[in-house]
């Protein structure tokens, strides 16, 4: 069987959103994202503009796996975080247990300032997605007439 | 892992197209992606060797419709098929929902099918998760070549569980979307099970 689902409720989600809201305001950033690892978008806030968010999460994940295994192979346990710099757009990430912390920023911020008012949100919204995670079983066992109601019939009509 | 949020009322599931290198795994999904209306679906991102060839792996979302209020939403991904990409196979069967295994059905790439097949099987363990638990479906593609092997024989050669068969000639979408709807069917399922 897969494991059991990753889920986030509505109230922890709005508190992580608010965790990266006020992130986005005090390090100026462009955008801020929170990705699974696996590449899902959990949560953003900040101007995508015509940005596509959905591919540029399952890239972010994607560069995390890749610089982890190469630390792995030097040696190290983890590359805590990854940073690009551009010419003028530039993307730091933060890894927070099976999360991604992704800021996006330009020349209105440093890299100095990301670092360090990040630093401060990944540990909120660590302790939040711990929370998320431990309550995800007894959240889903509560909410079971949800998906337990699923029906074949359900499952065929997303293919009609 | 499938990813519930009750906020926004969405279900995002990953599925994996695994196999040897040129059976078509790329092929599935440019097919999917082409046969899709433009707003179920997101951009087709393909990480490829100067020559087409998939480096790291190809992506692309796609919305399905809705569940008992829940959006839901297919991550479905191929891997690099050569066999030194491991390191990267690997990688991209993290947090995977359900497999897809296409088998080049010409008789010279029986070795690498097999191959390959062990290789899925290992890594999945690697990862914790074992392939006679998970939803997998297995596609015998390029069927419209000369020199393919019956499909009873293929099937009796790959088949490792009660998994469904499908036969593909991906390059024209014969058998493509249903593979994908069996696979999807049976991550739902797990997913009403758990």
């Amino acid at each position: 069987m897969a494991q059991m689902p990753f889920i986030i409720q509505e109230q922890q989600f709005q508190r992580m959103k608010s965790v990266i809201a006020r992130l986005c305001v005090e390090c100026a950033a462009r955008v801020v994202f929170l990705v699974d690892r696996d590449g899902q978008t959990i949560a953003f806030h900040g101007d995508i503009g015509d940005m596509d968010t959905t591919s540029f999460s399952s890239l972010a994940a994607g560069n995390v796996a890749a610089t982890s295994s190469m630390a792995k192979l030097i040696g190290e346990e983890t590359f805590p975080s990854v940073v690009h710099e551009g010419e003028r757009e530039s993307i730091f990430i933060s890894v927070i247990g099976r999360s991604l912390l992704v800021v996006v920023f330009d020349e209105n911020s440093t890299l100095g300032l990301v670092k360090i008012r990040a630093k401060k949100a990944s540990h909120e919204v660590a302790a939040i997605l711990e929370e998320a995670v431990s309550e995800s079983s007894a959240f889903a066992m509560s909410q079971n007439s949800v998906f337990s109601e699923i029906t074949d019939e359900d499952i065929d009509s997303l293919f009609s | 892992m499938t990813f519930i949020n009750y906020a926004s009322r969405e279900i995002n599931c990953k599925i994996v197209y695994y196999g040897p290198g040129l059976c078509g795994k790329t092929t599935n999904l440019q097919h999917i992606y082409d046969s899709t209306a433009q707003e179920a679906k997101g951009k087709l991102i393909s990480l490829a060797t100067e020559t087409d060839r998939t480096l790291f792996f190809d992506f692309m979302p796609l919305e399905l419709g809705t569940v008992r209020g829940f959006k839901t939403r297919f991550h479905l991904y191929t891997v690099p098929g050569q066999v030194y990409y491991d390191a990267s196979r690997k990688l991209i069967l993290k947090g995977v929902d359900g497999v897809v295994f296409v088998a080049d059905s010409q008789e010279e790439r029986m070795d690498a099918n097999i191959e390959s097949l062990y290789n899925l099987e290992e890594n999945l363990q690697t990862q914790g998760y074992d392939l006679m638990k998970l939803p997998y479906v297995l596609q015998l593609n390029k069927r419209d070549l000369p020199n393919v092997i019956p499909m009873d024989e293929l099937a009796h050669e790959l088949k490792r569980k009660d998994e469904p068969v499908f036969e593909a000639v991906a390059a024209n979408g014969t058998g493509v979307f249903d593979t994908l709807k069996a696979v999807a069917k049976q991550v739902l399922t797990e997913l009403r099970k758990s």
